[in-house]
């Protein structure tokens, strides 16, 4: 079962949310961010090029111009394979546990799994980020020594951003599927 | 109530047969390890299951049916393969279905409730995951090896959720010893079917690894038992060890070969590693050694060496000299004093003199010295490169020499000067409470101090500056020995062999795992697909299944 909705980050670029629901114990949700735009792409481009004509000019070297094409094309592909985002992926899986995926633009995949026995809750949290306050979602994990302690704090989603009203849908779905495993584990 | 079944992506295109693998309760999950072919006896089949739970102290059981079948069901298979339940009880009763040739897999989990009551069992949605059970043995995810002395039984429920799976999958080395070549009554299928994993050399190296291992622990404990003697520690020697960086690193690289030789075992992965980083950098130190040695032999480069020593040291002394008279002038405009700078510059020449003299008689035996000194690469590039900063130190020691008496003339005066200039206020340092106090001196006692404060004062400036070149040049051989101890402790402590296996085998160095959701049908068991993830270069710990946020 699969379903999109559109949704807004912390800066109003267009965010969206697909959910894919396997079966009553597992589900995934992609959140897509917003794609590199082929105006900041040239603006970025021309800057770089109209100052390296401009040393080209002062100095009489051409290995500037091809330096400054280099470094133009070797900057792009490391921002496409180290920078830019392009879709984070949460799979709940229910008994065996939580997985966050960020792809980036490049194709990479980063992966991080947290076991089910270590989820201690998932809640949304407020934050301070630069100038604004902002909702976040994130997990609590378990803390080994203390039973009802926190031993830390993942966030989720910390490239996309969204807003309040995505991050409420995403809550829900995670807090339906932990109180079905935590029915399921007390029980004998 | 939702159960997993661990599958093993080998037995995925296995014939039809018996589930064989470990149950654990607390995980709800069943683990398969392998699968038991038509056609076989019930009585072997336990008793292969007894024996490897005796060798292995895991609780390997027969756990369900595996059904590898073409589109057309057989009804009498259907009836068989439902009677097997009886003979083998397990609860649950797990029945796996593939048809051949398509991507369709059906699974059930029964709880036998007995031969009567067959229409009240219940059954249970189950998940498979599927896994890699060679990359799961080899990525050492499982919690390191349990000391003999413990019970076999709480070792396995202290160890929790997916830690659980890979130690069952990594202590049934038992149940994969055996091939389908083997002749033997009971035909199974898992990773190794195909043939037991094996190499010649890394069997004859473990098998002589032993003698070797302990023959070079011997000889080495003789040699640091030498050089621990008592000779050793008298005062005059023990001070010129503890300055030569050689002996330093001849020191550090005696533990490590200690270390790596030890006859005993390493405890974990992550011991293993470092002793294999360690033995990796020895050996690359070897061999960089060996190479700067058949370079230096090749374009006899020490005879050169040895030539062309005494006329630089001397091309040093001559520039000592310039700097010392450009001193003693008027240097950069500043107007010293002349009596104190005439003093002080014949002083710092007349040393000058006396370093040129003794390298001259040094000269015939410099060759020679060169020569063992290169021989001395072949213990290892780091030792050459120590001995090297060990030389600049030696022949820089005439700088070295001006700035302990530059730095000793300037503290002096500063103290002076700070005592006179307490005096010349009228105060004393009292020693008792660490504090200024203040103090009438006497008329004499201010005369002669006031008198002597202007004598320092007007000192200053001659004294400062050559203060300041001498520290200047110390700086510079301090920086030009500083670079060559970096390269030093790079070789010694870069992890090459971690690296190595990041670049040639990355799951070695797994630190997680991670899941794939396979396609999905309405009305047929979700099937995800575990794998290893790398994360890291450094080896991660036994509990390193989540990685940090």
């Amino acid at each position: 079962m699969e379903d999109e909705q559109s949704f807004s980050d912390i800066y109003g670029g267009r965010l969206a949310l697909q959910r894919r629901c396997y079966s009553p114990s597992c589900l995934e949700f992609c959140l897509s961010c917003p794609r590199i735009t082929l105006r900041s792409l040239t603006a970025v481009t021309c800057t770089v090029w109209l100052a390296a004509y401009g040393l080209f000019t002062l100095c009489e070297n051409s290995m500037i111009l091809s330096a400054a094409i280099f470094i133009t094309l070797l900057g792009l592909l490391g921002y496409l394979h180290f920078v830019k985002i392009d879709h984070e992926t949460l799979l709940i899986i229910d008994s065996l546990g939580i997985q966050m995926t960020s792809s980036y633009a490049s194709g990479k995949e980063s992966t991080t799994f947290i076991e089910m026995g270590e989820v201690k809750d998932v809640v949304i949290n407020e934050a301070i980020y630069m100038q604004k306050v902002i909702y976040y979602l994130c997990i609590l994990l378990k803390d080994p020594v203390e039973p009802h302690g926190i031993s830390q704090v993942v966030p989720l989603f910390q490239s996309a951003k969204p807003r309040l009203d995505c991050l409420i849908e995403v809550y829900r779905s995670c807090q339906d599927i932990l109180a079905h495993q935590r029915a399921t584990s007390t029980s004998p | 109530m939702v159960l997993k079944a661990f599958f093993p992506t080998c037995c995925a295109s296995a014939d039809s047969g018996l589930l064989v693998g470990r149950w654990v309760p607390e995980q709800s999950s069943a683990v398969v390890l392998a699968v038991v072919h038509f056609p076989f006896i019930p009585i072997q089949v336990k008793e292969l299951l007894a024996q490897v739970q005796q060798a292995s102290q895991v609780g390997v059981t027969v756990l369900g049916t595996w059904c590898h079948r073409r589109q057309e069901p057989e009804e009498s298979l259907g009836h068989f393969l439902e009677g097997l339940g009886a003979i083998f009880s397990h609860k649950p009763w797990f029945q796996l279905c593939r048809e051949r040739g398509s991507k369709s897999w059906s699974c059930k989990a029964t709880h036998w409730q007995g031969p009567t009551s067959h229409a009240a069992s219940g059954e249970d949605q189950v998940m498979l995951i599927f896994y890699d059970q060679r990359k799961v043995l080899l990525s050492q995810l499982h919690p390191p090896a349990v000391l003999p002395d413990r019970q076999a039984g709480d070792t396995t429920a202290s160890a929790g959720g997916l830690a659980a799976v890979f130690d069952t999958v990594a202590r049934s080395e038992a149940l994969f010893q055996s091939d389908r070549f083997d002749e033997g009554p009971v035909r199974l299928s898992h990773w190794q079917s195909e043939g037991v994993e094996a190499s010649i050399l890394v069997e004859l190296a473990k098998w002589a690894a032993g003698p070797v291992c302990l023959l070079l622990a011997c000889l080495l404990s003789l040699v640091s038992a030498a050089s621990a003697c008592r000779v050793f520690k008298l005062w005059p020697l023990s001070f010129i060890w503890s300055k030569l960086s050689t002996c330093e690193q001849l020191r550090h690289r005696l533990e490590q070969l200690t270390l790596i030789f030890s006859t005993r075992k390493a405890k974990n992965p992550a011991q293993l590693m470092r002793k294999a980083n360690m033995l990796v950098s020895v050996l690359l130190d070897v061999a960089l050694g060996l190479m700067l040695l058949s370079w230096l032999h090749r374009k006899d480069l020490i005879g050169q060496l040895a030539d062309a020593l005494i006329p630089v040291a001397d091309h040093v002394a001559k520039e000592l000299q310039h700097l010392l008279q450009w001193l003693m002038g008027a240097p950069a405009g500043l107007k010293m004093n002349r009596a104190l700078d005439q003093v002080l510059g014949r002083f710092f020449l007349y040393h000058i003199h006396l370093w040129i003299s003794y390298i001259h008689l040094m000269s015939p035996f410099i060759e020679r010295i060169l020569w063992h000194v290169g021989l001395s690469a072949c213990l290892g590039l780091t030792v050459a490169l120590s001995i090297l900063s060990d030389i600049i130190a030696l022949l820089t020691f005439h700088i070295y020499c001006f700035y302990v008496y530059g730095a000793r003339l300037y503290c002096l005066k500063i103290h002076g000067l700070s005592s006179l200039w307490r005096l010349f206020r009228g105060k004393k340092w009292n020693v008792l409470r660490q504090r200024v106090d203040s103090c009438s001196y006497d008329l004499d006692q201010l005369f002669i101090g006031t008198l002597l404060f202007t004598i320092l004062v007007f000192l200053l400036p001659t004294t400062a500056l050559y203060y300041l070149v001498f520290t200047l040049l110390r700086l510079l051989v301090v920086t030009v020995q500083g670079l060559i101890h970096l390269l030093v402790d790079l070789i010694n402590s870069l992890p090459l062999y971690s690296l190595g296996l990041r670049l040639c085998r990355p799951y070695r160095l797994a630190a997680g795992v991670k899941f794939r959701v396979l396609e999905h049908e309405t009305g047929r068991p979700l099937r995800l697909l575990m794998q290893v993830s790398i994360a890291c270069i450094l080896p991660c710990s036994s509990k390193g299944l989540r990685e940090p946020g």
